[in-house]
């Protein structure tokens, strides 16, 4: 099992939904992030005051998916979710012990 | 039998004459009726829009403009007033503003509002009963110290910020209420019946750009100054924790902004109506002021930029509503709202004091602005004050008002810078005025009241 941890535009986050269920995965999870790559903040300004906005609104994702199922899922998270433009976001893969549902105790994939 | 027909005949007519007079005197005591049920109707209306001004108009401007840590604590500020300041006006602050006394003082009969009933005080407004007046002014008195809690917002004890303000609402407001609006006051416009100094400086200030917005910007001031800045200030950025909650203050600002101008021409009259046009029509210009401003000093127009320009607007028509013409307020709001910016933006920053929330930019600039503004643009075509034909602005040939508004700009000033500088060192001396230094970092909310404004843990 691989885990795909992904920080995408906010702005994206419809269209990677959607590429992934096309993809076949079956559960995402998503929080509000902020954060900053490479790509600097921007500047906001409140009664005349400059400040330094370096913390950007993102979204993170987070899925689990089956070993085979993980080039699908990287594809189509980079396919929906890129515009080539520098903030474009990050993803990160790796491997997953144990997989557990809590409502009857299955145990590896198919607790997916 | 002529004789006798005479006689009959003229006492005819005297019943006649009986019948007519009392019907006139019907007449003119249901006319009066009339007019005080419509005044006293739109009396009390302006005196609950005026207290919608301070909560939760004013709680959630300034609460919107801290940090997410303080926001509760900000709102308690005004809170408070509504509840401390309503029982202070009762037992000594209505007759200290507006009991009969000096020119500059109110006297004591009105302790405790003894003869402060439902008829009307002709000496103020004699369509109302007496309690509506003093309840209308009341809420002058809560919204007044609380204005000046922006300015030093999220670094003072709640403890010290109660007995401060209490203070001061006896020391300067109430003197400054009297000496503008008061029997025989100093710059009162009729105060000439009140003999002595009374009206010495005839000073126009229609609803309280002195009273209200030049005290409470300038003690603002000597406050913000006093008390120092806000840890971390100006290094670490403050910026707003919540602009929205700030945009739907300043919104019912705006909204009772209607009732402290329009309800200062004391009953539903056609004063009321130009006092109600003069405050739309600076308000309106007062954001165009200022978001012109912006733009073309930042690049853009923002929203936190246009609400602090309707507020400044309605701050400079403030003393003005009920004297000048609407065109003559657009130019005063749009004057405003491009000064107040310049106070705020580029003043503030030059000298570096930590006036959080902008209370002496907008309030104290804008008021003293606005009050030489009105000294300029009133004229009798609106209210003859001075008496029918007579000039009441510059503009109009009275030059010598200028010198009137001047001089109520002033004593607001001196009074102002003075007696809240002695009123701090006091408080300071006896519980002191700051938090420290834990309790800050902490924030208002916590420290102070034990809550937390925004619970992300509860469900």
């Amino acid at each position: 099992m691989q885990k795909i941890e992904a920080i995408i535009q906010p702005s994206k986050l419809d269209a990677v939904k959607e590429a992934l269920v096309e993809a076949g995965v079956s559960g995402i999870t998503i929080f509000e992030a902020r954060g900053h790559g490479r790509q600097k903040g921007h500047t906001e300004f409140y009664r005349g005051r400059e400040y330094a906005v370096d913390l950007l609104p993102k979204v993170k994702l987070e899925l689990v998916v089956s070993d085979e199922m993980k080039d699908k899922a990287v594809e189509a998270i980079i396919n929906a979710a890129r515009t080539g433009r520098i903030g474009d976001g990050k993803i990160f893969v790796s491997s997953i012990d144990e997989a557990i549902r809590i409502r009857n105790d299955e145990r590896g994939e198919i607790a997916l | 039998m002529l004789l006798a027909a005479g006689t009959a005949g003229a006492q005819v007519s005297a019943d006649r004459m009986a019948v007519l007079e009392k019907a006139a005197t019907d007449n003119a005591t249901a006319i009066a009726k009339a007019q005080s049920a419509g005044d006293n109707a739109w009396m009390l209306t302006s005196a609950a829009l005026v207290l919608l001004m301070s909560g939760p108009g004013l709680a959630l401007f300034y609460g919107g403009l801290v940090r997410k840590k303080n926001v509760l604590g900000t709102m308690m500020q005004t809170f408070a007033m509504m509840a401390v300041i309503t029982v202070l006006w009762a037992v000594c602050g209505y007759s200290l503003a507006f009991g009969h006394g000096t020119a500059f003082l109110g006297g004591f009969e009105h302790l405790f509002l003894r003869g402060v009933g439902l008829d009307p005080n002709p000496a103020y407004a004699a369509t109302i009963p007496a309690q509506t007046f003093m309840v209308y002014q009341l809420m002058f008195a809560i919204i007044t110290p609380a204005l000046i809690t922006g300015a030093f917002a999220e670094r003072m004890k709640f403890s010290a910020m109660l007995v401060f303000l209490l203070l001061w609402a006896i020391v300067i407001y109430s003197p400054m209420a009297h000496m503008v609006w008061g029997v025989g006051g100093f710059l009162n416009l009729n105060g000439a019946a009140g003999g002595g100094l009374g009206g010495r400086f005839p000073c126009l200030d229609f609803a309280g750009g002195t009273v209200v917005h030049v005290t409470s910007g300038v003690s603002a001031l000597v406050t913000a100054i006093y008390l120092g800045k806000r840890l971390g200030y100006p290094q670490k950025a403050m910026p707003p924790h919540s602009v929205v909650l700030s945009f739907v203050g300043a919104c019912l600002l705006w909204f009772g902004w209607f009732g402290f101008n329009a309800g200062s021409a004391l009953g539903a009259s056609g004063l009321a109506t130009s006092a109600f046009v003069a405050t739309q029509f600076g308000a309106a210009a007062g954001v165009i002021g200022w978001c012109a401003a912006e733009w073309l000093r930042s690049g853009k127009p923002s929203a936190l930029g246009g609400i602090s320009g309707a507020v400044a607007g309605l701050v400079a028509i403030t003393p003005a509503a009920g004297f000048v013409s609407p065109m003559s307020a657009l130019w005063i709001g749009l004057i405003a709202g491009v000064f107040c910016f310049w106070m705020v933006v580029l003043v503030k920053n030059r000298f570096g004091y930590d006036d959080a929330l902008d209370a002496f930019g907008v309030h104290g600039s804008g008021g003293t602005l606005g009050a030489i503004l009105t000294g300029i643009f009133a004229t009798s075509k609106v209210n003859a004050v001075f008496g029918e034909g007579k000039a009441v602005g510059f503009l109009e040939g009275n030059h010598r008002q200028i010198l009137n508004q001047f001089a109520g700009v002033l004593l607001a000033w001196a009074i102002s810078a003075v007696g809240t500088l002695i009123i701090l060192f006091v408080v300071d001396k006896l519980i002191g005025l700051r938090l420290n230094e834990a309790d800050e970092r902490e924030g208002l909310d916590v420290s102070q009241h034990g809550e937390e404004g925004y619970d992300w843990e509860s469900h």
